[in-house]
């Protein structure tokens, strides 16, 4: 009896610290915490679900700490949107009534994660009334909204809790009465400088090229001599150090010397917010296994996101990062429709060298547009790398993008028709949204 | 400045509590009043405010110079310059960043932006006070929530043609018969008093 006993004793102590020791090596070394989930997140945290400190510090904050870590990822974003919902008009005392009905200071009273049975495609997890329980009497000043369902408010195209910038009525009313497309609209210009970080001065002349004599090297060096490094004297061993201690794989950090903006940018993203964390690249694998709405190719299942992946430093071909990088990995409807569609033709044609790059609408005219953006204080064009920038809400992609070719009614009507997203915008929009005219109307 | 204010405030919570125990004795602390506190925040509020809308939209505005373009959405105009009341605004959302000791906010009984109509009995009560009687304030105590507060409403006033102009003109003014010298509206400052 004794004996099995002390065998239990045994058993029970090796289970308990087999235990311990396996969720303590997940909890404190491993960078996936699997066990550790209590839920699957939205689209856009998925990324870095597994890093639990990225959101939650150590684990014994409070409320706060997670309030910090949302901000610390989207307060910029929230002031450049001009946020119309700030935190500060829910502090005010009078507006205390509100608080009890939607607690607006704190970002996961509306973005509740862990939870995809109540999680919205908008990343929303309140009821789709929540702009009812403020502005229900809305129709007392807006005789145009009478009747209107409480859903409508943020999901027809008019209105976004934070980001209303294309959507406001004096802007409407601005941009009122064009032709549906201008044939002659084109993306903005980016100067090379808009690329390169402020303290960076390119060499005068051409360092000399050493490296390892391997047939990789020779035929990479052919590549090289046509790219925009070459033309701007960026030698081997500016990415790769010298013969002696050469590099044959730099990474993202070696990108940032010079094109700090543009990975700032892209770790902002989707495609980087991993490599932001200190976790492992992207790859389309990620994404296929959890749960994302979006389909990839399983022949790229396993690529990891970088830099490199659409830029090739060697030949810096901007044609192809701007669609062939995208299109290697995405395969949902709205990327398989794109070179079938009038966007698509168009870029054709600056593929076959008859229309300028400008003219071309690409995956990354729309997704990772040449838009204005703050650096160091100055604004400057430049391409935006964060690509969640024009993606979410929609309508954010019209000033930047839509409007340099099309209407305003039009850009709206179109970003609000699902089934025409799919097809990549391959047709008209199926519904006119009234807010143009609403506004109009009320002007008279 | 703000440094001194939020002393003050801070000073103003110890005082509503009336004694300051300290080591074990009794050592009684003047604060300063609640209402001399509102006063002085109002009176750098208010020379700040007339100072901007003068010298800055009156002057450089459309009704002068035409250098800038005071406008709601000052962001999308290369001139755009904000409005006297959004710059009352960002000054009061810029506090409410830094304290909570206090807040302030611009209302009116005629807002152009219906948001800042008067919404607590008291906010009303205060607003119409100060209309019916030019050159008086109005103090109060409200419960908002589970917090008492020293309520104070001072009169804003008209103050040049780019007020009257504006607000009269305004496609969502509820009046348009504002004259310089006229109480268009009122700033309304609450400081905590227990809670």
């Amino acid at each position: 009896m004794k004996f099995i006993n002390a065998l239990k004793w045994k058993l029970w102590i090796f289970l308990v610290l087999g235990l311990s020791g396996y969720l303590g090596a997940q909890l404190f070394i491993q960078e996936e915490k699997a066990d550790f989930l209590i839920g699957q997140t939205s689209h856009g945290h998925f990324q870095i679900e597994m890093a639990c400190e990225s959101c939650h510090g150590n684990g014994f904050g409070g409320p706060e700490v997670i309030q910090e870590a949302c901000l610390s990822c989207h307060a910029e974003e929230l002031k450049i949107s001009q946020d119309s919902h700030p935190k500060t008009k829910f502090t005010d005392p009078r507006n205390v009534d509100r608080l009890e009905k939607i607690d607006a200071r704190m970002c996961v009273s509306c973005h509740v994660e862990h939870n995809p049975d109540i999680m919205h495609p908008m990343g929303v997890s309140l009821p789709t009334d929540f702009c009812f329980h403020c502005h229900q009497d809305i129709a007392e000043d807006r005789v145009s909204h009478e009747g209107m369902g409480f859903e409508t408010c943020a999901s027809s195209g008019c209105h976004n809790y934070h980001d209303n910038r294309a959507l406001y009525e004096d802007f409407l009313l601005q941009h009122a009465g064009n032709a549906w497309v201008d044939e002659s609209g084109k993306q903005l210009a980016v100067e090379l400088s808009a690329y390169l970080k402020d303290t960076v001065s390119l060499p005068t002349e051409m360092p000399p090229l050493s490296f390892p004599q391997t047939q990789k090297n020779q035929d990479t060096l052919g590549l090289w001599a046509d790219s925009a490094h070459a033309q701007n004297n960026i030698g081997c061993d500016t990415c790769h150090d010298d013969r002696d201690n050469w590099n044959d794989s730099p990474n993202m950090q070696v990108c940032e010397t010079c094109h700090s903006t543009q990975t700032t940018q892209f770790q902002q993203g989707k495609h980087g917010m991993r490599l932001a964390q200190g976790l492992t690249a992207m790859t389309p694998a990620m994404s296929m296994d959890a749960h994302s709405r979006l389909k990839f190719k399983a022949s790229h299942a396993d690529t990891e996101l970088s830099c490199n992946s659409c830029h090739n430093p060697h030949s810096v071909d901007r044609v192809y990062a701007a669609v062939d990088a995208c299109l290697s990995c995405h395969q949902d409807e709205h990327s398989t429709h794109y070179l079938d569609s009038p966007h698509g033709l168009k870029w054709e044609q600056v593929r076959a060298g008859e229309a300028d790059f400008l003219e071309g609408v690409s995956c990354a005219s729309c997704h990772m547009p040449r838009m204005e953006v703050e650096v160091m204080g100055q604004k400057v064009i430049s391409v935006q790398h964060n690509q969640n920038t024009t993606l979410r809400p929609n309508e954010k992609m019209i000033r930047p993008v839509c409007l340099n070719c099309h209407s305003l009614e039009f850009s709206i009507d179109a970003l609000a028709d699902p089934a025409l997203i799919k097809t990549n915008f391959s047709g008209q929009p199926a519904n006119t949204i009234p807010s143009v005219q609403m506004a109009l109307d009320r002007l008279q | 400045m703000k440094a001194k204010m939020i002393l003050a405030a801070s000073t103003i919570a110890a005082a509503s509590l009336g004694v300051i125990s300290c080591g074990g004795g009794e050592q009684t602390t003047a604060g300063i009043e609640p209402r001399i506190f509102t006063d002085s925040l109002f009176a750098v509020m208010k020379s700040d405010r007339t100072n901007y809308t003068k010298l800055i939209v009156q002057r450089l505005g459309p009704n002068k110079g035409d250098f800038i373009k005071p406008d709601e959405h000052w962001e999308d105009n290369e001139m755009g310059a904000p409005l006297p009341a959004q710059m009352f605004r960002y000054g009061a959302e810029g506090v409410a960043e830094m304290t909570d000791e206090f807040t302030y906010s611009l209302q009116s009984l005629w807002p152009i932006n219906k948001q800042n109509a008067p919404k607590t009995p008291m906010e009303q009560e205060g607003l119409q006070y100060i209309a019916d009687n030019p050159g008086e304030n109005f103090y109060g105590s409200e419960t908002l929530g589970d917090t008492t507060y020293f309520t104070a409403v001072y009169a804003d006033v008209a103050v040049s043609p780019a007020c009257t102009g504006c607000h009269n003109g305004h496609k969502d003014t509820p009046r348009d018969d504002f004259e310089i010298g006229e109480v268009m509206g009122g700033v309304v400052i609450r400081v905590p008093v227990d809670g």
